[in-house]
C-alpha cells in the first residue's frame, strides 16, 4: 500500500508545483497520402489525420480526468511536408492550409511538420516548402514549421543558412500586427530527431512507423521544490541525486499516461521525453531550479555549469522510468516561456551569448529570443550557423527559434500570452557577417563523423 | 482497479460522512480511510475499489470535486496507478 506521505507529496508536485504532462503528440505518417495532384493529395492528407486523430483529444481528457493528471497540450506531427510537395508540386500553402483544417477538425493546438530537412542539399519540394513558411504561417493559426539545415554527418548546408535568415524575418514582418507571432512558429534545427513531441519543431520523421504516440512530461517546479526543501549545506553530488530521483517520479507519470493513451488509441506508443519543459507560470522554471542551486541570477558565472549538472541529472533519472526515451530529453531554456529567465533577460543579467554557451550542455537551442526588429538577415543567418555549429560539433541538437521585433528595439518588449509568455528585446552584436553568410556553399562534416 | 480520494480542508461536521456518502451513491467501496486534524486543518486519504462504479471514474472525480467547491475543500479523485508508478520500481 502506498503511504500517506507519498500520496501528499503527489498531490502537492501537481496542486503547488506546476507537475503535468506537457503534450501527447500523434506522429502520423503521411507518406502514403502523396499524390502527383495537390489537390488530391491534401484531401488525403486531411482524411488520413481526421482518421487517425480523431479520439485523441478525447481520450487524452479522460486520462487527465480519470487518473488526475493535467494532460496540457495534445498535439500532432506528420511527415515533413517537403517531401508531399517534391511529389505534387504546386503551392505548399495548400498543405499548410489543410494541416490547419485538420487540427481544427480534431481540436488539437498545433500540428508540427511544415518542414524540410535540407542539411546536405535541397531535393524537390524543399526549396518551395522553405520560401512559402512566412504565407504559411501567417495564414494558419496552429501550423509549426521547421527546418533542419545541419547534423553531425552532414555539416551545416550554408545555402539552406542564408535563406532561413531572410525566412525569419519575413515571418516576423508578415505577423507584425500579431506581435511578430509567426517567427515563434518556425525553428531552425541542427541534428533533428524525428520523435520529438515539442512544438514548434516536431514533425514525424521518415524512418518513423505509420501513427505513434510521443509523450513530454515537464515539471521545473516539481525539481526546485525538491532542491529547496534539501538542507542548505548539502553538495552537487547530492543535488545531483535529488534531481534523478525527482526526474524518475515525473517521468514514471509521464510513461505510464504514455502507455495507457496509446492502448486506448490503439496506436503504438513511441517514446518519453524527458524535458524539463518552463511555463511563465511562477515556480514553473527553470531559471530558478539553477538560482536554487546557487546562482544569484540566471546568467551568472557558473550557469553553465550548473545547467550540465541539471541536464545530465534529468536524463540518468529519467532513462530508468520509462520503457524508450527519445525526443530531445533535456532542460529547456525558453527565454519568454519562463519566468526566470524574463527577468534575468529584463535586469541584463543574461545575454545572448551567455545562452548560445549554456546550449552546448542542454537541450535544445536558442530559444523564443527577442530580438531588435532591424536585425539584419545576415545576422541571424550568422547566429543560426553559429548555433548549428555547436550542435554539429557536440553530437547534439541545436535549434534557433528567434522573434525580430519589427518596429521594435532592445529594452522593450513582446507579449505573445499563455504558454508563450512575454519576452524583452535582447541585444544582439550588429558586427557584419555578410560576407561569410553570402558565400554559402556547406561546411563540410566534422571529423566526429567519421565513426565506422 | 482502485483509485486514492484526497480531501483536505478547514475541519467541519460531516466531512467523512458527505464524501462516503457520494462514495456509497456511485457504489465506490471504501477500503481504507486515515485521516488526521492538525489544528483545524482536515486531511482524508481513502482508498476505494472503482470496479463496480456505476458511472465512469472522471464523473467520481467531478461530482466530489464539486462537493468540495461546496464545503471549501480541496477534493481530489486520482487512479492508484499513477501512485504505484511513481513511488515502485
Amino acid at each position: 500500500m502506498i503511504n500517506n506521505q507519498e500520496i501528499l507529496e503527489t498531490i502537492r508536485m501537481i496542486q503547488d508545483q506546476h507537475l503535468d504532462v506537457r503534450t501527447i503528440t500523434m506522429g502520423i505518417s503521411l507518406l502514403d497520402c502523396a499524390d502527383s495532384d495537390i489537390e488530391r493529395s491534401c484531401q488525403r492528407v486531411y482524411d488520413k489525420i481526421c482518421r487517425r486523430a480523431q479520439n485523441l483529444v478525447r481520450v487524452g481528457e479522460d486520462i487527465e480526468k480519470e487518473y488526475g493528471i493535467p494532460i496540457i497540450n495534445k498535439r500532432l506531427s506528420v511527415t515533413p511536408i517537403a517531401m508531399l510537395c517534391g511529389i505534387s508540386g504546386g503551392n505548399p500553402v495548400l498543405y499548410a492550409q489543410t494541416l490547419d483544417r485538420a487540427a481544427k477538425t480534431v481540436g488539437v493546438n498545433f500540428a508540427g511538420g511544415y518542414s524540410a530537412l535540407v542539411q546536405k542539399g535541397f531535393a524537390a519540394g524543399d526549396r518551395a516548402l522553405i520560401e512559402s513558411i512566412p504565407e504559411a504561417l501567417a495564414v494558419t493559426e496552429r501550423v509549426c514549421s521547421s527546418v533542419n539545415v545541419g547534423s553531425t554527418r552532414a555539416g551545416i548546408n550554408m545555402d539552406a543558412v542564408a535563406l532561413m535568415g531572410r525566412v525569419v524575418r519575413a515571418c516576423a514582418e508578415r505577423t507584425a500586427d500579431d506581435n511578430c507571432f509567426g517567427a515563434a512558429k518556425l525553428v531552425i534545427f541542427c541534428n533533428a530527431v524525428d520523435d520529438n513531441p515539442f512544438m514548434a519543431g516536431a514533425f514525424h520523421g521518415v524512418g518513423e512507423g505509420d501513427c505513434k504516440l510521443n509523450v513530454g512530461v515537464s515539471g521545473p517546479g516539481v525539481v526546485r521544490a525538491a532542491l529547496a526543501g534539501a538542507p542548505e549545506d548539502c553538495d552537487l553530488t547530492a543535488v545531483a541525486e535529488i534531481i534523478k530521483k525527482t526526474a524518475f517520479k515525473i517521468t514514471r507519470m509521464g510513461q505510464l499516461v504514455g502507455a495507457e493513451a496509446s492502448r486506448r488509441l490503439d496506436v503504438p506508443f513511441g517514446i518519453v521525453d524527458l524535458s524539463l519543459a518552463p511555463t511563465p507560470a511562477v515556480g514553473d522554471s527553470v531559471a530558478h531550479i539553477l538560482e536554487e542551486i546557487g546562482l544569484e541570477t540566471c546568467g551568472a558565472c557558473g550557469t553553465t555549469a550548473a545547467l550540465a549538472l541539471l541536464n545530465d541529472a534529468v536524463k540518468k533519472g529519467g532513462v530508468m522510468a520509462s520503457s524508450s526515451v527519445g525526443g530531445l530529453s533535456g532542460a529547456f531554456i525558453p527565454v519568454s516561456e519562463d519566468a526566470g529567465m524574463i527577468a534575468a533577460a529584463r535586469s541584463g543579467a543574461l545575454k545572448v551569448e551567455k545562452l548560445e554557451a549554456m546550449t552546448a550542455v542542454c537541450s535544445v537551442g536558442l530559444d523564443m529570443i527577442v530580438i531588435p526588429g532591424d536585425t539584419q538577415a545576415e545576422v541571424i543567418s550568422a547566429l543560426i550557423a553559429d548555433e548549428a555549429a555547436i550542435g554539429m560539433v557536440n553530437s547534439k541538437t541545436t535549434a534557433v527559434r528567434v522573434i525580430p521585433a519589427v518596429g521594435r528595439k532592445a529594452g522593450e518588449e513582446l507579449e505573445f500570452g499563455g504558454l508563450f509568455g512575454s519576452g524583452p528585446v535582447m541585444d544582439l552584436n550588429r558586427l557584419s557577417p555578410q560576407k561569410f553568410i553570402r558565400r554559402g556553399g556547406q561546411i563540410p562534416a566534422p571529423l566526429q563523423s567519421l565513426k565506422n | 482497479m482502485r483509485a486514492v480520494i484526497t480531501v483536505v480542508g478547514k475541519d467541519a461536521v460531516g466531512i467523512l460522512a458527505k464524501v462516503s456518502g457520494k462514495c456509497a451513491a456511485y457504489n465506490a467501496n471504501v477500503i481504507e480511510v486515515s485521516q488526521s486534524v492538525l489544528q483545524d486543518l482536515f486531511a482524508m486519504i481513502m482508498l476505494v475499489e472503482t470496479s463496480n462504479l456505476s458511472c465512469a471514474l472522471s464523473e467520481l472525480g467531478s461530482q466530489l470535486a464539486r462537493l468540495g467547491e461546496e464545503n471549501g475543500l480541496a477534493i481530489h479523485v486520482m487512479h492508484e496507478d499513477i501512485f504505484n508508478s511513481m513511488h515502485r520500481i
